[in-house]
C-alpha cells in the first residue's frame, strides 16, 4: 500500500479546541472551569483487562474490512423493516412443527432437568391447558418422562415474555416485515396477577387462557384483517415520545392500539357482552403492547440473521436457568451463559428472596434499541434501579450507544435532541467496553404460580459476548 | 409484637415507580418493620391486606388516593413513618450527576456527545494508551499524549498515522500545550500574543510561555512534542508538523523551539525547515555543543535567554548582583531539588556555565550521573520527577510533600551551601505548592542554609503567581524572577564565600 503523501498541515490551530478527556478527570475539569467544551471519558482498561480477549479482538480488527459491510447490511436490514400487526392466528396452524406435546418456550433449549420454578410451573399448566394431562400433577409427571418435546420460540420465528408458552391451540399475534415478507408471532398478553407467563397454572390461568382462545383472539384477529393491520414503525415512535420503552412501560402503546382497534373490534362478530370484555381487557393491562411489540422485535431481527462476517447480535433471550445470544455472523447458534439476577424494587411483602432469576424472551426489545435502550425516552422507568432521575435515564441510553454500532432514525428520543434509538449491538464493542446491555424486565416469584413480585433492570452476561467473540474470531481465523 | 398503622393520601398520584422508591425509604426507616405505599385500587388493597399493612382506616381508599400502610415495632415509630410520608412524596428525585461535565464510556460515545471535538487529551496508563490514541486519530482527534511508557515503536507508529491524517500527535509524556488560548493538562494562564512555541519539554514550555507572559508579551499556541521527537527514531515528525503550522499561523510572528540536544540528522531537518520560513526564531537546545544557525535564527542558552530573546527585552538585569547575599553562608555545596525536568537541566547548564561540578540523575552533557547517594565533590541538582522518584507516587508537581524530605536531608547536610528549587503552578499542578513547602521548612532549624526559589506561573494561575511568592517569601525565601536567576544567585552565593 502505497503511503499518502505528508505535508497536510493541521488545522488544530484554527479549530475552537474542544476536548475529549480519556484518563485523569482532574485535567476535564480544569478545562470546565474555563469554559471549554469537555466530556470525560470514564476510562477502563479495554476487554476489562483481560490479554487473551484483547488479543481476540485485535485478530478482529485486522478483519475490519470484510466485518464493516457485513455489520452495515445487518443495520440496514434492522433499520429497513417494516412492520404491520396483520393478524391473529392458532399457533399450532401458522408456527412450523407446533403439534401435539410440543411446548415452544422463552430462552435458549433447555431440558426439564434445568428448568427454573416459574417454568416447569408454566410447562404443567400448558400441559392441562392442552388437556394432554388431566392435572398438574400428571402434566409434571409427563414433562418430566420426556414424553414431551422443549423447543425454544426462537426456532419457531415466535417470542414469549417472562416464561413464553406457546402451544398449539394458542392463538398468537401475527406481525409481518412487509420490507422483507418475514412473519413473526407472540401470544396475547394475559394481564397482571397469576398469569402462565409467571408460572402461573391455577384454574384461573387456564380459563383466561380459554377465553383468550375462544373469544379474544378470534375478536382481534377479525379487527385486524378488516383494517389491513397496523402499522408498528409509526405506532412505536408515537409511544417512545408519550414516554413508553415498550419493555417495563407499554402504558402509552397499549392505549394507541386500543384507539387504532377498537372500532373495528366492536363492528366484527360475537355478543355485545363479548366486545366488552375484550375491550375492558386490553383498556385494563398497561403492558397489553408488550407481546405485539416482542414480536415486532422478532419480524424486524430474522431478516439480519446468518450475515458471513457480521458481528451484530440477533436475538437475546433467557430462559431462568441460562441466557442465551446470537449473532448474525455465528447464523442459528446460541451462545449462553448463567443467566443473572435482576436488580429492582420489590412489591410489598416480598424481596429479592424471592426472586426467579432473568427470564423471557423479552429482550428482543434491547436487540432493536427499545426496552433499556431507548431509557431516555421513558425516564419514569429508570427509577427502578433506584437514585437517578432524567441524567441516569440518558446515561442508560448513551451507554447502550457506545455498544451499538448506529441509531434509528424512525424511533427519535425527544430528550436526547431526536437522536434516533441505538440500534445493532456489536459483540466486540460489548467485549471491548465491558458494557453489557441492560435488559428492563419484571421479576417473577421463584416459585411457580406466584406471579410478578417486582420489576427492575437486568443485564445481559458478558460471558455470552466473550463466548461469540471467541467463535467468531475463530471464523476470521479460518475464512 | 408489631403495630399497623395505614393512611390514606387523598387524591395523589405518583407514578408506580416513585412509590415504590417512597415505600423503601419509608421501610428503612427506625424501627419500622415494613411499609407500602400504594394506588387504592382494589388489587394493591388485597395485596396490602395479605401483607398484613392495610389498616381499617384505608379500606375505603379510592384509585385516586394513595395509601400508606406500616408495620412497625411500636405505635410511635408507625406513626413517625406515617408523618414522615408527605415530606417523601413531594422530594423530587435530585439530578445525581451534579456536574456540567459530560461523560461518556468510550471514546466513540465521547465523540457523539461533543461532534466538534478537536483534541483527545489521554492519560490512562502506558500500555493502554498507544491504542487509546490510535483510536483517536482514526476518529479525526488531534492527540495530546500525556501518558508515559509509550514504546518508541508506538510513538512512531502513532506519529506516522497523525500525520498521514493531518493530525498532530503531542507526546507521549507531553505534560502541556497551549492551544487556541487553552491550556491543556499542566498549564498556566498567559495572555495571546505573538509567541509561538514548540517545545520537548513540559516545564520548559512552561518556564518560557510565563516569562513572555511577566515581560509583557503573549503566547499565540504553544505545542508539546513529546521528549523523544527529536531522537533519531521519531525523525521529529512532530516538531515539524507543529513548525509548518505556526509558520501558515498568522498570529505567530516568532517561533521558540525547545528540546535537548537533538539528533544531527533531526537538527538539520529542523533547521532546513525554519531557513525556509521568513518568520524569526529562538533555538533553546538545552546542553546542545555550538551549532550553525539559519540567519533567521538565533540561539538561547537558558529558558529565560529564550523568552528575552522572543521578546527583545532582559528580564531583571540586576537581580543577581542587587539581591543582598544571605547572612549565614555555610557550606560549598549546591542542592538542587526540582520537580520540572526543564527546570533541572537549566540549573545544571547554569552551574557548569559558571565552572562549577555538577552531578544529577538526570545529567545534562557535562554533568556527571549520580545514583543514591549524593556526590561529595560537585553540586547534587535532582529531579524529584524522575521515574525513580515517583514509580507508584504522584509527580511532585501534584504532590509536593515528595520533597520534604530531601529537602530535610539538605537542610541538615553542614556542606550544603544553598538549595535551588522550583515552584511550579498552573492547572494540573498541587492547588498551593509555596504552602507545603513553607510548612516543611518551618519545622527546620533557625540555622539553615538559605533556600532559592522561583515560582513558574502566573497571575492568572488557580494558584495565583505573587500569593505564592508572598508565602514562600514570609518564610525566608528568597525568590528569584526565573529559573535560571535562582541558579546564577546560587553562584554569586558559593563564590562569595
Amino acid at each position: 500500500m502505497r503511503r499518502p503523501p505528508r505535508a497536510m498541515t493541521p488545522d488544530l490551530l484554527h479549530r475552537p479546541i474542544e476536548v475529549v478527556n480519556v484518563g485523569l478527570a482532574g485535567f476535564a475539569q480544569d478545562l470546565a472551569s474555563r469554559q471549554v467544551p469537555v466530556v470525560q471519558v470514564d476510562w477502563t482498561p479495554p476487554a476489562r483487562g483481560d490479554a487473551t480477549l484483547a488479543a481476540l479482538l485485535g485478530r478482529l480488527a485486522a478483519s475490519e474490512g470484510s466485518i464493516v459491510p457485513a455489520n452495515a447490511e445487518a443495520l440496514r436490514r434492522l433499520l429497513d423493516g417494516e412492520p404491520v400487526l396483520v393478524d391473529v392466528q392458532t399457533a399450532g396452524d401458522v408456527i412450523a412443527g407446533l403439534g401435539e406435546r410440543v411446548i415452544l418456550h422463552a430462552g435458549p433449549p433447555i431440558e426439564w432437568n434445568r428448568m427454573c420454578g416459574p417454568l416447569r410451573g408454566a410447562v404443567a399448566g400448558a400441559i392441562v391447558y392442552e388437556g394432554w394431562a388431566r392435572d398438574l400433577g400428571a402434566a409434571t409427571e409427563l414433562a418430566a418422562s420426556g414424553a414431551i418435546t422443549f423447543r425454544p420460540n426462537h426456532d419457531g420465528g415466535s417470542v414469549g415474555p417472562m416464561t413464553g408458552m406457546i402451544t398449539r391451540s394458542m392463538p398468537v399475534f401475527v406481525v409481518e416485515n412487509r420490507t422483507f415478507g418475514n412473519r413473526a408471532y407472540s401470544t396475547i398478553n394475559e394481564g397482571l396477577g397469576k398469569v402462565m407467563r409467571f408460572g402461573g397454572n391455577d384454574a384461573s390461568v387456564i380459563d383466561r387462557l380459554r377465553w383468550l382462545r375462544d373469544v379474544c383472539g378470534p375478536r382481534l384477529g377479525d379487527a385486524l384483517r378488516s383494517i389491513g393491520g397496523i402499522s408498528l414503525g409509526p405506532l412505536i415512535a408515537r409511544g417512545l415520545a408519550m414516554g413508553d420503552e415498550m419493555h417495563q412501560r407499554n402504558v402509552a402503546c397499549s392505549a394507541l392500539f386500543l384507539r387504532a382497534a377498537a372500532a373495528a373490534i366492536a363492528r366484527g362478530g360475537g355478543s355485545s357482552e363479548d366486545i366488552a370484555a375484550v375491550l375492558q381487557f386490553i383498556g385494563g393491562n398497561d403492558q397489553f403492547f408488550l407481546n405485539i411489540a416482542m414480536a415486532m422485535g422478532k419480524a424486524i431481527t430474522d431478516p439480519a440473521r446468518g450475515l458471513a462476517h457480521s458481528t451484530i447480535v440477533t436475538a437475546m433471550c433467557r430462559n431462568g436457568t441460562d441466557f442465551g445470544i446470537r449473532v448474525s455472523g455465528t447464523g442459528d447458534r446460541w451462545f449462553t451463559a448463567p443467566v443473572e439476577m435482576p436488580q429492582g424494587l420489590y412489591f410489598p411483602g416480598y424481596s429479592e428472596a424471592d426472586a426467579n432469576p432473568d427470564i423471557g424472551d423479552s429482550a428482543i426489545l434491547e436487540t432493536i434499541g427499545l426496552g433499556a435502550f431507548a431509557m431516555a425516552a421513558s425516564p419514569a422507568v429508570v427509577g427502578f434501579v433506584g437514585g437517578g432521575g432524567v441524567a441516569q435515564a440518558l446515561d442508560y441510553t448513551r451507554a447502550m450507544a457506545d455498544i451499538s454500532i448506529g441509531a434509528n432514525p424512525k424511533w427519535p428520543i425527544p430528550l436526547l435532541d431526536f437522536a434516533g434509538v441505538p440500534s445493532g449491538i456489536d459483540v466486540r464493542r460489548v467485549v471491548e467496553t465491558g458494557i453489557a446491555p441492560a435488559i428492563n424486565t419484571g421479576i417473577a416469584h421463584r416459585e411457580a404460580g406466584v406471579g410478578q413480585v417486582g420489576a427492575g433492570i437486568a443485564r445481559a452476561p458478558l460471558g455470552c459476548f466473550d463466548a461469540a467473540l471467541r467463535a467468531l474470531a475463530e471464523q476470521e481465523r479460518t475464512r | 409484637m408489631t403495630y399497623v398503622a395505614s393512611r390514606v393520601v387523598r387524591g395523589r398520584y405518583l407514578d408506580s415507580v416513585s412509590l415504590m422508591r417512597v415505600s423503601q425509604s419509608l421501610s428503612a426507616l427506625e424501627g419500622v418493620a415494613e411499609a407500602a405505599v400504594m394506588i387504592g385500587s382494589d388489587t394493591n388493597k388485597r395485596l396490602m391486606r395479605d401483607s398484613g399493612l392495610l389498616g381499617a382506616e384505608a379500606e375505603a381508599a379510592q384509585p385516586a388516593d394513595l395509601i400508606v400502610g406500616v408495620r412497625a415495632e411500636n405505635e410511635a415509630a408507625a406513626r413517625a413513618a406515617l408523618a414522615g410520608v408527605d415530606a417523601l412524596l413531594s422530594k423530587r428525585a435530585s439530578n445525581a450527576a451534579g456536574s456540567a461535565i459530560g461523560h461518556a464510556r468510550t471514546l466513540a460515545g465521547a465523540t457523539k456527545m461533543l461532534p466538534g471535538a478537536s483534541i483527545a487529551l489521554i492519560s490512562v496508563p502506558g500500555e493502554f494508551a498507544a491504542a487509546e490514541a490510535a483510536k483517536a486519530l482514526r476518529a479525526g482527534l488531534n492527540v495530546l499524549l500525556f501518558s508515559n511508557n509509550v514504546s518508541l515503536d508506538d510513538e512512531f507508529a502513532l506519529k506516522q498515522l497523525a500525520r498521514e491524517r493531518g493530525l498532530l500527535l503531542m507526546g507521549p509524556d507531553c505534560g502541556t500545550s497551549l492551544l487556541n488560548g487553552v491550556p491543556l493538562a499542566f498549564a498556566n494562564v498567559v495572555p495571546r500574543g505573538g509567541v509561538g512555541v514548540v517545545a520537548a519539554s513540559g516545564t520548559g514550555l512552561q518556564e518560557v510561555t510565563t516569562l513572555v507572559a511577566h515581560g509583557g508579551g503573549g503566547i499565540s499556541h504553544g505545542i508539546g512534542v513529546g521528549g523523544r521527537d527529536l531522537r533519531d527514531e521519531i525523525g521529529g515528525i512532530t516538531t515539524l508538523m507543529a513548525l509548518d503550522a505556526l509558520d501558515a499561523d498568522a498570529a505567530t510572528t516568532h517561533i521558540v523551539i525547545i528540546s535537548k540536544p537533538p539528533a544531527p540528522r533531526v537538527a538539520n531537518a529542523v533547521l532546513e525547515r525554519i531557513a525556509k520560513s521568513a518568520k524569526r526564531f529562538t533555538v533553546c537546545l538545552l546542553g546542545q555543543a555550538d551549532i550553525a544557525l539559519p540567519s533567521n535564527a538565533r540561539r538561547a542558552h537558558t529558558l529565560r535567554e529564550a523568552a528575552e530573546l522572543a521578546l527583545g527585552v532582559r528580564f531583571a538585569p540586576d537581580f543577581v548582583a542587587r539581591t543582598a547575599l544571605p547572612q549565614n553562608r555555610r557550606g560549598n555545596r549546591v542542592r538542587g531539588l526540582y520537580c520540572g525536568g526543564t527546570l533541572c537541566a537549566e540549573a545544571q547548564l547554569v552551574l557548569l556555565g559558571a565552572g562549577e561540578p555538577v552531578a544529577s540523575n538526570a545529567p545534562v552533557p557535562g554533568a556527571r550521573a549520580i545514583d543514591g547517594a549524593m556526590p561529595d565533590r560537585a553540586h547534587a541538582v535532582v529531579d524529584l520527577g524522575a521515574d525513580e522518584y515517583t514509580r507508584g507516587r504522584p509527580h511532585p508537581m501534584m504532590e509536593p510533600a515528595i520533597r520534604s524530605e530531601p529537602l530535610r536531608a539538605a537542610m541538615n547536610d553542614p556542606a550544603t551551601a544553598a538549595v535551588l528549587l522550583d515552584v511550579v503552578i498552573g492547572y494540573g499542578a498541587h492547588p498551593d505548592p509555596a504552602s507545603v513547602l513553607v510548612d516543611a521548612v518551618g519545622s527546620m532549624p533557625a540555622q539553615r542554609p538559605p533556600i532559592i526559589a522561583s515560582v513558574c506561573g502566573t497571575e492568572g494561575d488557580p494558584q495565583v503567581y505573587s500569593r505564592q511568592v508572598r508565602t514562600l517569601e514570609s518564610a525566608g525565601i528568597i525568590v528569584a524572577p526565573s529559573n535560571a536567576h535562582a541558579a546564577e544567585f546560587a553562584v554569586r552565593v558559593l563564590h562569595s564565600r
